[in-house]
């Protein structure tokens, strides 16, 4: 079985892997890099429980193999906090209750960071089609939505 | 009464910072030194008798350290109620999701590639599929050692109900339909379980949502006493009554293992094992007649609602339970007579969700007072402020309703005002030109607290001083994702005066936490809640001595702001200092809290009595728009009013809530687990589809009700399954206006908006 050594930048660091061709970016970094906070839901991009940005844009981990990150870079929900300094989407999601079991945050998280990296004011219906692929069955996705919203706009004001 | 500084509040969830910065562990984050990776082989049919399993190519595939089966587990029968359930089947299968063998490898893919290289024999058998071929008299029984295929009868019966039929002005019967529902719950089910950890046999991590269930059920697998079993919960990525039996059952086959290899066994399963093995929502076939007077007013109903309980008896007797008490609805009826059944067959095992016993039947009741009102000229609206309970009504178990605030008008009041409900009903009554029409339709609901006549119903607590006045909460009662721990903290803080920040709140440890029953019937603030008040009750009683003496004040003390005050609103020390100062004293500052919930009765023969303590009560309106050329339906608007007695946390109400009613929609319009003659084909969020953020409602006006109980902590009831067991009768009630004809079947799917019926084989 081949083996890839892959060289991606991984929430700001340098990191060199050898892993089989075959294996999924979510294993590698759950297993690898013990980054536990990308979750497995359904291995088959339905949930969206294991969302990453790649080179800016959010995927499902589960159907990315880790040889296709060669050059690029990842970021996990581990990376959106500088120290102790919360991504203000982190702290809306806490300030708005949007959290509730927790398993879908992280991917939630993601796919609205990649959302607002590219749009700092999108519309409500912006936000549901970025969080569209993430699901969640505690919330009604109410109080998520509404943390996204208030969170795009305070990242505007500053 | 002095303002709440900590309950009554939205505070922030205590557990949330550790689940946004991805630090949180769930089950399947664990890793410990040896670990093995477990993998379960399935059946290959619903119905089968295994003829043979050979093992011996996989215990020689590189990695594997053991391979097991039936036979090799010391007692291979567990269940909460009735113990019937396979850990591993012995000698038949008995539905989809049986195990036959499992085998526990050092790596994941070792595991997985030898699991395949298991050979398993089957006789493939005729199977029962569905409950009216079960309740036949020549079916094939499904549990072995059985006479017949019912698992459970529950009559009820109140006044005369064929003399309440003979005095109706109409008559009517219908018969309802609802469908297996799976949880998914987005995390899959996750267990490790350690040998010989500490002093135990075993311990078990992972996402339990009744850590003591599943003690029960490894302590009488492996037939050893429970001090030898610790089970330990992790964060739960959703649970809704589904991590339970599941869960036991994977323990169960880890532990075994785990002590056969003496290694940790880790075993996780993927979404597709996990909908195939996992227990479903209860379908249900019902059948009701009504009678009433011309004006609308009930008479009698008869009712027999029969519930699918799959190849295990799991909760079907208690499901049922609550099906009885509430199938009449929140309804004066002077003549009642139903009898609920549940019923073996070779589907799936069904057991608790949340909600239990009461959508199923609320899905019938609530649309058949549709039927009725429409039937006698009478609005939705008017049917039920005639029918409804009242303050000292009296229920169909002839149980006064005489303790609490029957709050039934003013939820269905603030619920239809939310949504405008009165004047898009007589908008949407005229002719509509457009193939997209809309309807507006309610359902209101009443629904007993807590466990009522089905267990004792107690909890514990420990609330624990430290001598740095920082504080240690243990809960019997466990944290699923509802926000427990936090409601919990808020109590905590609130009666010893302290900011939630001093208060950490322990994973429910079943070696320390007191025993409390399992997290269900939407029991835990009122119930849990209780106790952690208590306990910290109990302290403050210990305090009042030793300030007494300490610091000379006998009077009452006021404890705010991390400090205690005399009543005059002097300070006396500060919380820190209290407890540094106590513990020098060697005065003891922790304390078990303990609460017992007010007495209940039941006639097992007659269904009367006393089955709840108190009761909530809820309205929730759906407004939807119906395109009449496709079938599709979208919930635009949903109201939702619920008396929760009091709001610890209005937030996490308003979360329920939310969570609830989308929840509720995805039952009544899109999930079906495709299922063919015991076989399930939908087992993935692919074909399995739950509401995503564009399937929600576009606006949900929650609204928060607060009559507070006697029973209750601040006066505090529930929330948690009242907020979903409204919305598929609400949803079907609006469709049917928008369409102008009634669907009694759920999902309420396109085929089914669009034609009447389902195109698919199965129906």
């Amino acid at each position: 079985m081949s083996e890839i050594k892959v060289e991606f930048t991984l929430n700001d660091n340098k990191e060199s892997v050898v892993v089989p061709a075959e294996e999924r970016l979510l294993d590698t970094l759950r297993e690898r890099f013990d980054l536990t906070g990308t979750k497995e839901g359904c291995g088959v991009g339905e949930c969206g429980a294991c969302t990453v940005i790649l080179d800016g844009e959010a995927v499902n981990s589960c159907l990315v193999p880790t040889a296709q990150v060669d050059g690029r870079q990842v970021r996990t929900v581990e990376g959106l906090a500088e120290g102790d300094e919360l991504d203000p989407l982190q702290q809306s999601f806490i300030d708005h209750q949007a959290v509730q079991c927790g398993f879908c945050t992280p991917g939630m998280l993601m796919s609205a960071r990649a959302l607002l990296d590219k749009n700092t004011s999108p519309t409500e219906e912006e936000i549901k089609t970025a969080l569209d692929g993430n699901l969640c069955r505690c919330t009604g996705y109410k109080q998520i939505v509404d943390a996204v919203e208030a969170a795009a706009k305070k990242e505007e004001r500053e | 009464m002095p303002e709440k500084k900590q309950v009554n509040k939205s505070k922030k969830r205590v557990d949330a910072r550790a689940k946004v910065t991805g630090k949180a562990k769930f089950g399947a984050d664990l890793k410990f030194h040896n670990m093995l990776y477990g993998q379960v082989v399935r059946t290959e049919y619903p119905h089968a008798k295994i003829i043979n399993i050979n093992k011996s190519k996989a215990e020689e595939y590189p990695g594997v350290e053991v391979v097991m089966t039936a036979e090799d587990i010391p007692n291979n029968l567990f269940g909460v109620i009735i113990e019937n359930q396979q850990v591993l089947a012995e000698d038949r299968v008995l539905y989809i999701g049986d195990g036959v063998a499992m085998l526990a490898a050092r790596s994941k893919k070792a595991a997985r590639e030898a699991a395949k290289l298991i050979e398993v024999e089957y006789e493939e058998l005729p199977g029962v599929y569905g409950v009216e071929e079960a309740r036949q008299a020549d079916s094939p029984v499904v549990m072995p050692g059985e006479e017949n295929n019912q698992v459970i009868h529950h009559p009820l019966r109140k006044g005369d109900v064929s003399e309440g039929l003979t005095e109706a002005d109409i008559v009517m019967e219908r018969k309802y339909t609802t469908q297996f529902v799976e949880h998914a719950y987005i995390e899959p089910e996750a267990v490790t379980v350690v040998p010989e950890e500490r002093n135990t046999l075993v311990t078990v991590y992972g996402a339990v949502q009744n850590p003591n269930a599943t003690r029960d059920a490894v302590a009488n697998v492996l037939d050893c006493d429970l001090s030898k079993v610790r089970i330990i919960q992790d964060n739960m990525g959703g649970s809704f009554g589904g991590k339970d039996e599941n869960i036991s059952a994977m323990a169960c086959r880890a532990a075994v293992m785990a002590l056969a290899t003496n290694k940790p066994v880790q075993l996780v399963n993927s979404r597709e094992e996990s909908i195939i093995e996992s227990y479903k929502r209860h379908p249900y076939t019902m059948n009701y007649k009504i009678g009433a007077k011309d004006d609308g007013e009930l008479v009698a109903m008869e009712i027999e609602a029969v519930a699918d309980s799959g190849a295990y008896a799991c909760q079907t007797p208690f499901v049922t339970w609550r099906s009885v008490v509430q199938a009449t609805g929140p309804y004066e009826v002077p003549n009642v007579k139903t009898d609920t059944y549940g019923f073996y067959t070779n589907s799936p095992y069904t057991g608790a969700m949340r909600g239990y016993g009461s959508p199923p039947v609320i899905f019938a009741q609530e649309s058949m007072m549709d039927e009725l009102a429409a039937e006698l000229d009478l609005t939705p609206a008017e049917i039920r402020r005639k029918n409804m309970f009242k303050n000292n009504s009296r229920t169909a178990s002839n149980q006064k309703l005489d303790n609490h605030e029957v709050s039934l008008t003013e939820v269905m009041d603030k619920a239809l005002s939310a949504i405008d409900y009165h004047d898009k009903y007589e908008k949407y009554n005229q002719p509509q030109d457009s193939t997209i029409k809309r309807g507006i339709g309610f359902a209101i609901s009443y629904r007993g607290v807590s466990l009522g006549a089905e267990a004792i119903d107690a909890a514990g607590a420990i609330v624990s001083v430290q001598k740095d006045g920082s504080i240690i909460l243990y809960s019997g009662l466990a944290e699923n994702g509802q926000g427990l721990k936090t409601v919990f903290s808020q109590i905590a803080a609130e009666e010893l005066g302290v900011s939630l920040e001093r208060i950490t709140h322990m994973e429910t440890d079943t070696s320390v936490s007191p025993e409390s029953g399992s997290t269900v019937a939407s029991r835990s603030t009122l119930v849990g809640g209780s106790a952690v008040k208590k306990a910290a009750e109990n302290i403050k009683t210990v305090i009042a001595e030793f300030v007494a003496e300490e610091y000379d004040y006998s009077g009452k003390i006021i404890y705010r702001d991390d400090a205690l005050y005399t009543k005059e609103g002097e300070r006396i020390v500060a919380f820190p200092e209290l407890a540094a100062t106590a513990f020098h004293n060697g005065v003891f500052l922790s304390s078990y809290g303990w609460y017992k919930a007010p007495g209940i009765s039941w006639d097992e023969e007659t269904g009367q009595g006393r089955p709840y303590f108190t009761y909530v009560y809820g309205c929730q309106a759906a407004e939807v728009e119906v395109d009449t050329g496709t079938g599709e339906v979208k919930v635009v608007n949903m109201s939702a009013a619920h008396d929760v007695g009091k709001a610890i946390n209005p937030a996490n109400v308003r979360g329920q809530i939310y969570g609830g009613a989308v929840m509720a929609l995805g039952h009544a319009l899109m999930e079906d687990l495709g299922f063919s003659k015991g076989f399930i084909k939908h087992t993935n969020f692919d074909e399995y589809l739950i509401p995503t953020v564009k399937d929600a409602p576009e606006n949900i006006e929650a609204i928060i009700v607060e009559n507070p109980d006697p029973a209750g902590p601040y006066g505090a009831k529930s929330i948690g399954e009242p907020a979903m067991e409204l919305g598929g009768a609400a949803i079907n009630n609006a469709i049917a206006q928008a369409t102008g004809r009634r669907l009694r079947d759920l999902p309420l799917n396109l085929e089914r908006v669009l034609l009447g019926r389902n195109l698919s084989k199965e129906d």
